[in-house]
């Protein structure tokens, strides 16, 4: 889950990190009274959407005053933002974030990730800030800095000063920068974050740093007892479909083709989706039962799938392990029967209680085809649902 | 012969008391596992349907005999309960849990550090030395001893990898589930370096997922190291960047961890590559014929 930078900077700010005065507002009249606060001068338009690229896709301006603030949020509110990051389909913007301006001196780019090959949290840092920095990885890997932060003794003082010093920092400016990269662990730590981007890193002309924008990305094995931060998760960035499915402890992730997929195991939802395609077709989501899955769990992915419009024939594949082929098959005919079954269906069910669940399904009346094996149920499904 | 575990194999549970743990506990003795010991803090001196229940691994280890451990504890407690069974010097920890916070798995990687214990997932279904020892929450009936290895970042899909593979009368040495989350105990290179090394496996399927590089690192020492033949399988060609496909460790973040990617390096390591699910047992059978 990913945070809003207004929600990022809320929280860094609590670790004492350097944050420029900011409102949230909904409307351009609220955006107008947020720029008097701030003095009335110049301040920074900002859409709050979840994606990068906002300011070449013109979801950042800079006002000089408080009239400028307002026709600027007017302009960006409701816009529908299309960055390389959101994907043709865009992202309306439903906020703005109001910002004092600053006086830059430099940018740099800073994040903090958990290197899984490495086994650490390792910074990355560079002098090219505000660029794209996988860009600027590619062409000029010699300008990103990496520093590995050893888990047992966490970020050490002389880690923050020479990475001041790798990157040029000048002399008057290097203590408070490395108090900002010791905030930023703290915070990475304390917040189970997944990922912390400052992008850029604002070195002011008063010789002080300045976090410009923040993305934090939580991590969701984390969210028992990160609830507070979890709980700003904003439902207007969500796929509806995902949020029905989370509901009901079911992974989904939502997609752009026809066939809808019921699957049990992550691992092969993954190949349902490659079979697939294989064959010709194209998947309208992913979808993980999960290992354990109730008979109310298969119910629930069914009304899933069947309320999706774009989904012209659905393929169920389980391999019962824990799961009982006979379970899976009753809370497909519930589900069908429920809510009616206005697409193909084919259904390819193997392992645990297998004979018992395929004669369920015959025996349903419901208009369900059978599949022995994996290409054969890919093969069926990707021909009716043309 | 096999590796890691077979009938000698004496178990101990951790979180059996739960309702997964005590179900698979069960499951595993029915199949001839030797579950030896249980521990839930607070209930030792009790037992459970007959196994004997301690407060500590320690404990288990020592009254019990205890030298390998499955884990079902919960996720805010899981890192505790691994680190617990390495401190008990134990020969090798299998966690099932799901859901670990990754900072957790940090402490446990740097915990390990210097120690003998080897650790198996977290996120994963286990192992089983088929007709010998099986523990995890596979189904065990689909499996038949033979000489395939297999090892796995899944669960489902390498159930159907081995139902293939018994279905076409080729039965496994061992199967090693490695579990699906980005910081893992056990890594394929690991498990291929058993298989090479062991008598009785002939060939290796390797089921992979998009993320990480474990798969290309897997390719690299294969192309100077394996003697035996390879099948591979990388699920996700179709994910999209950015989106976690269930396991946490199943992202598409940089380029190098594609599918696409994953598969070009495993086949210019002279692996046997499929495209599609539903191929690996035909492939590994054609491997063999040669």
């Amino acid at each position: 889950m990913n945070l809003h930078e207004y929600q990022a900077k809320q929280v860094l700010k609590r670790f004492g990190l350097p944050i420029l005065s900011g409102h949230v507002c909904y409307t351009p009249g609220e955006a107008e009274a947020a720029a008097d606060q701030l003095g009335g001068g110049i301040c920074v338009v900002k859409a709050q959407v979840h994606a990068g690229g906002r300011g070449k896709a013109g979801g950042v301006k800079l006002a000089k005053s408080s009239a400028e603030a307002r026709e600027a949020a007017a302009k960006i509110l409701g816009m529908k933002l299309v960055t390389p990051q959101t994907g043709a389909a865009g992202k309306i913007v439903h906020k703005v974030y109001v910002e004092a301006g600053c006086a830059i001196a430099k940018e740099y780019y800073l994040s903090m990730l958990v290197d899984r090959a490495k086994r650490c949290v390792s910074i990355i840092a560079s002098t090219e800030g505000g660029m794209e920095i996988e860009e600027v990885a590619h062409k000029t890997p010699e300008k990103i800095l990496n520093v590995r932060i050893d888990p047992k003794v966490g970020l050490q003082g002389y880690q923050a000063s020479k990475l001041a010093i790798d990157l040029g920092v000048p002399l008057e400016a290097r203590k408070h920068f490395a108090q900002v990269v010791k905030g930023l662990y703290t915070a990475f730590v304390d917040c189970d974050l997944a990922l912390l981007e400052i992008n850029p890193l604002v070195l002011t002309k008063e010789n002080t740093f300045v976090l410009l924008d923040a993305k934090c990305a939580l991590e969701d094995n984390a969210a028992f007892r990160q609830k507070e931060i979890h709980d700003m998760m904003d439902y207007d960035e969500q796929d509806p479909r995902d949020l029905r499915a989370q509901k009901y402890g079911l992974n989904y992730v939502g997609l752009d083709g026809n066939i809808g997929c019921l699957v049990n195991g992550a691992g092969l939802a993954m190949a349902t989706m490659d079979i697939i395609k294989a064959f010709g077709g194209e998947p309208a989501n992913f979808l993980d039962v999960g290992g354990g899955a109730t008979k109310e769990n298969v119910t629930e992915a069914f009304r899933i799938l069947l309320s999706d419009t774009n989904v012209k024939g659905i393929l169920v594949n389980i391999f019962g392990g824990i799961m009982k082929c006979d379970v899976i098959a009753t809370g497909i005919i519930e589900a069908a029967k429920e809510v009616g079954l206005k697409v193909p269906l084919v259904v390819r069910l193997q392992g645990t209680n297998v004979d018992l669940g395929r004669k369920m399904l015959a025996e349903s009346g419901l208009a369900i085809t059978p599949a022995d094996t994996m290409d054969d149920a890919a093969k069926k499904i990707v021909s009716l649902a043309k | 012969m096999s590796v890691l575990v077979d009938k000698n194999t004496r178990v101990v549970t951790q979180g059996i008391t739960g309702k997964t743990g005590a179900f698979h506990t069960r499951a595993c003795r029915e199949y001839g596992t030797q579950m030896v010991a249980g521990v839930t803090p607070g209930k030792g001196g009790q037992d459970f349907e007959g196994i004997p229940l301690f407060d500590t691994v320690h404990q288990a280890k020592k009254e019990a005999g205890a030298n390998v451990s499955i884990i079902y504890v919960p996720p805010p407690f899981a890192a505790d309960a691994i680190m617990e069974a390495v401190d008990a010097d134990l020969d090798l920890v299998i966690c099932i849990t799901e859901g670990i916070p990754v900072l957790d798995m940090l402490k446990v990687a740097t915990f390990m550090q210097g120690r003998r214990t080897r650790l198996i997932g977290p996120n994963c279904p286990g192992i089983i030395t088929p007709g010998q020892a099986k523990i995890g929450i596979m189904p065990g009936f689909i499996h038949k001893p033979g000489r395939i290895g297999v090892v796995s970042r899944s669960g489902t899909l390498t159930y159907e990898a081995v139902f293939q593979l018994s279905a076409l009368g080729m039965g496994q040495s061992t199967c090693i589930g490695i579990g699906g989350d980005p910081l893992n105990g056990t890594n394929f290179i690991d498990c291929l370096k058993l298989f090479n090394e062991d008598q009785d496996t002939d060939a290796v399927v390797m089921i992979g997922e998009i993320g990480g590089s474990a798969e290309v690192e897997a390719a690299n020492w294969v192309k100077a190291n394996m003697e035996k033949p390879v099948v591979s399988f990388i699920a996700g060609a179709t994910a999209p960047p950015g989106r976690r496909m269930g396991h946490a460790g199943a992202i598409i973040s940089g380029g190098d961890d594609t599918a696409e990617a994953k598969f070009t390096a495993l086949s210019a390591a002279g692996i046997h590559v499929v495209r599609s699910p539903h191929e690996i047992g035909a492939k590994m059978q054609d491997v063999l014929a040669k």
